[in-house]
């Protein structure tokens, strides 16, 4: 810019008056200098810093993946070299077959497949279940004021604090009585119990965040409590349910103890199964077998987390902002 | 041919059972009461406007109406209809909220025909109560538009909707424009008095919102810690506050208090101040007469006149120390025997600051309290 014309208002205006174009970006006043939004060296300290640490952390928790992805991958004969973090000479799905279709757990030769479908069956009904369950003990909780609610709710809390183990034993002799002892349906019992306090903590605190005043037109407008739930409760709290979905299914996939100890080898979950695929003891450590057992192991709740995950954090930011 | 004939009568219209009738109701929560034995008689199409500061238990008078709440004690009857432990849904009532309520989930039209579902109407007579509310309410082509595509406006709309398809007796307003801006404010203000007009129910209406109160009201109650302390109508509210706190909630501006006493001279009363003697002969008492002893006395800023001369029951004079244009009219805050006084004038007329004025005012329209109890004398 020229300083002599800006130093010069009344050459300015004459100047300007005849020419639109130019008046729009030399205006009396303006200096210039910094204007607009400020302008970052894409390699300022801080996005060193920022992209450098990311970096490090996402390969650090990458590399198991990788090795084991890799080691699946190869023959026996290839995982003795010991070159760990080399990629497959020759890439072979063999122990990919063989973990999901014939590796040995005692005397069952059936691979992971059993256990599969054996988490699928505790899985299903007891997520099913426990969030239906405590989706309306929550919805009870945060918007029937009843009698004795508080208390109800301060020792389900109180559960949610008490150590597991404490009560395995217990459980053990109740489910014996109750003849379900080492069958699913008793899993998926105990699984569902588990679930509540948390579970009902969740959704009492996010039905408590929904605005009084719907509640109270829904009743003016002749809902009930289940016309309430279904119609007006529910359909505004998918994020939620999202979340104890989450919640539910990796806990219970991943559940190693309960499963452990109220089942018995023909209805092993795929937790216990894989344990007692890596951690036989006769023959041969088939590496390749193991590292392609615990990816199959580990894979439905990847999948969920992928499928869900933006729901997931809508739903667990859902509690602080205002609908 | 008779009954008719008294029934018809102006008399009998008195006698005639209340659209909505509250009788000693108690509310508490735990130890903590909320309302305590109040009584309220609705009159059949009335407008009737709960009028309070926040937490001075309107809205909660409301909900137990609507039967939202559990009352402790006491019962409402509605169109003659004991209705004390009946449901919401079958008190024949509609309800508009605060923050719309609307249920975010559902079109417009859902959220209207939703109560009318539940009730298990017909389709087509849900249809013609949607078509008609719609009508009314201007909002036919938002009918296929979820809540949060509308704006603050549009959303009360369909909120009074949705108590409109109702087809109740009695509507109930709670603070339904706290939330909008000051414009859409006075506008819907206006469509529900013609709204009121048109459909001639019976409405009670909380608020806060003295000139809500006073534009809409057939009647308005005002409250203060669960307490009705006046219901009247809105000019005698206005006009002729049973006592002090009424006095100063309503008017904006506010009313002018001054504290003195009352003393009598020559068997002649007068309030007296320092610096001040006002002649009060021409004072409506509303209790026999006014009795010599401790008073506040009240005079609102538009009853006072600028610029009086010796002819007005009283004047003083007194220096111009702020003036407070508001649009139309100005308020001149001066003083009198030492304590501050307002005076409201029209802009043109408004004095400089630190000119000298006179300022009179005709005890006719005062309203004088006793200094204890802060009741109209």
């Amino acid at each position: 810019m020229n300083p002599q014309i800006s130093s010069n208002p009344a050459t300015l205006a004459t100047t300007v008056a005849g020419m639109d174009a130019v008046a729009d970006r030399v205006r009396p006043g303006v200096e210039a200098g910094p204007r607009g939004s400020r302008r970052r060296s894409a390699l300022s300290t801080r996005n060193v810093v920022i992209y450098g640490v990311l970096s490090v952390v996402a390969i650090y928790y990458l590399i198991p993946l990788y090795v084991m992805v890799v080691t699946s991958l190869k023959g026996m004969p290839e995982i003795r070299l010991g070159n760990i973090f080399a990629p497959p000479m020759e890439i072979t799905f063999e122990p990919w077959a063989k973990a999901w279709a014939s590796a040995c757990t005692g005397l069952n030769c059936d691979g992971l497949s059993r256990g599969f479908w054996n988490s699928v069956r505790i899985t299903v009904p007891s997520t099913i279940l426990s969030i239906l369950i405590a989706s309306i003990n929550g919805y009870a909780l945060a918007n029937w004021r009843f009698k004795g609610g508080e208390l109800f709710f301060t020792i389900l809390i109180v559960g949610a604090f008490i150590p597991y183990q404490v009560m395995i034993y217990p459980i053990v002799i109740i489910l014996r009585e109750m003849g379900i002892y080492g069958t699913l349906t008793g899993l998926t019992i105990v699984h569902t119990i588990f679930g509540m306090p948390i579970l009902t903590l969740l959704f009492r605190n996010y039905f408590a965040s929904v605005p009084e005043e719907l509640f109270k037109a829904a009743r003016v407008d002749g809902a009930g409590f289940w016309g309430i739930y279904w119609k007006i409760m529910l359909p505004m709290s998918l994020p939620i349910f999202v979340v104890a979905l989450i919640l539910q299914v990796t806990g219970i996939w991943n559940d190693f103890l309960f499963g452990v100890v109220y089942t018995r080898p023909d209805t092993y979950p795929m937790t216990v199964q894989l344990n007692n695929i890596v951690n036989s003891v006769q023959g041969v450590k088939e590496y390749n077998v193991n590292m392609a057992a615990t990816i199959l192991t580990g894979l439905v709740p990847l999948v969920i987390y992928f499928v869900s995950g933006k729901l997931f954090v809508r739903g667990i930011a859902a509690g602080a902002v205002k609908g | 041919m008779l009954m008719t004939q008294t029934r018809s009568a102006p008399v009998a219209a008195i006698t005639e059972p209340s659209s909505v009738s509250v009788r000693d109701l108690r509310l508490s929560f735990g130890s903590v009461s909320v309302l305590s034995d109040l009584n309220l008689e609705i009159r059949e199409g009335e407008f009737l406007v709960l009028l309070g500061p926040s937490g001075c238990g309107k809205s909660t008078l409301l909900n137990c109406i609507a039967g939202l709440l559990d009352i402790s004690d006491g019962q409402i009857f509605i169109k003659g209809k004991n209705v004390t432990w009946e449901e919401p849904k079958d008190r024949g009532i509609g309800m508009v909220f605060q923050s719309y309520a609307l249920y975010p989930q559902m079109t417009v039209k859902g959220n209207l025909s939703f109560g009318l579902k539940n009730a298990g109407l017909p389709r087509d007579e849900i249809e013609r109560r949607i078509a008609q509310a719609a009508e009314i309410l201007q909002i036919g082509p938002l009918l296929e538009r979820r809540p949060a595509q509308l704006s603050g406006g549009q959303r009360q709309r369909v909120a009074i909707g949705r108590a409109l398809v109702r087809d109740v007796d009695v509507f109930l307003f709670d603070e339904p424009l706290s939330n909008l801006d000051a414009k859409l404010r006075s506008e819907l203000r206006v469509e529900i008095k013609r709204l009121h007009q048109r459909l001639a129910n019976t409405m009670i209406y909380v608020t806060h919102d003295q000139i809500e109160a006073l534009t809409l009201a057939d009647r308005i109650a005002v409250m203060k810690n669960g307490v009705i302390q006046q219901l009247d109508a809105p000019q005698v509210i206005y006009n002729r506050p049973v006592n002090r706190y009424v006095a100063g909630f309503l008017g904006s501006p506010g009313m002018n208090f001054t504290d003195g006493e009352i003393a009598l001279r020559d068997g002649a009363a007068f309030f007296t101040a320092p610096g001040m003697a006002v002649p009060l002969h021409k004072y409506r008492a509303s209790k026999g007469t006014l009795q010599p002893g401790p008073a506040v006395f009240g005079m609102r800023p538009e009853h006072v006149a600028l610029n009086a001369g010796a002819d007005w029951p009283f004047s003083a004079q007194g220096p111009c120390e702020i003036v407070e244009p508001m649009g139309s009219d100005s308020l001149i805050w001066t003083q009198i025997g030492g304590q501050s006084f307002s005076v409201r004038v029209t802009s043109e007329r408004a004095p400089q600051l630190g000119d000298i004025v006179s300022v009179g005012f005709d005890p006719i329209n005062a309203s004088i309290f006793d200094a204890a109890s802060g009741e109209r004398l």
